[in-house]
């Protein structure tokens, strides 16, 4: 018995689950941080799907799509960030 | 006996990134919520690409699989400190039943300087 195909199924619902939560955190998210940090575990998560539909279809080119996900993330993140502290230096 | 360890972290992976979600729906404040969404999500991605390693079984999937897991472990407390540091610095208030704020007092909004603690300061380190 094969145990993979079934995991892969179950691992998928349980992502595709945490990207909608954190979607409600980015919609309510009370400051403005608040919803980068939800943004940065969707783009974690993201990365996560991409690794398993990768397994599922046996095609390990897509990983590569995993690694420049990440980074994309990364960079988004910081300026985020700067753009957020620039914002209340001006203040 | 592979098949069983794949299953096994692949499901692992992603109990702990909905683990992160719940938290970053849960948790009280951002802080708190920075620190529960980040560390399972670099555990998480980082058992997946296990996964992937262990399924293909290739060298180029394993370097790219290591590449992953090692972006993500250096990029993820570095995103969440930058955050987190802008966050306090735009004034986000932190839990009502917080029990410790050591940077109270210590960030001056005209010159933007964030100072040490007290105890930390370099005259009292030499002693």
């Amino acid at each position: 018995m094969n145990p993979v195909p079934l995991a892969l199924d179950l691992t998928i619902w349980m992502l595709a689950l945490a990207s909608v939560l954190s979607v409600y955190r980015v919609l309510r998210g009370p400051s403005l941080p608040d919803r980068v940090v939800a943004l940065d575990l969707i783009a974690t998560v993201v990365v996560g799907i991409v690794i398993v539909y990768s397994i599922q279809t046996d095609t390990a080119v897509i990983l590569d799509v995993a690694i420049v996900f990440a980074l994309i993330a990364f960079l988004g993140t910081v300026a985020f960030a700067s753009y957020i502290e620039r914002k209340e230096q001006q203040r | 006996m592979k098949e069983w360890v794949i299953a096994v972290s692949l499901l692992t992976g992603g109990v702990l990134m909905l683990l992160g979600a719940v938290g970053l729906l849960r948790m009280p404040d951002i802080y708190t919520r920075m620190h529960t969404a980040t560390k399972p999500a670099i555990l998480g991605s980082g058992l997946l690409a296990f996964a992937a390693t262990l399924y293909f079984a290739d060298l180029l999937v394993t370097l790219r699989a290591l590449l992953i897991g090692g972006l993500v472990l250096l990029t993820a407390p570095v995103a969440a400190h930058v955050i987190a540091r802008a966050a306090y610095f735009a004034g986000v208030k932190l839990w009502e039943h917080s029990v410790r704020d050591e940077l109270k007092g210590m960030y001056d909004p005209d010159s933007h300087i964030l100072h040490s603690p007290s105890h930390l300061n370099r005259d009292t380190l030499r002693e």
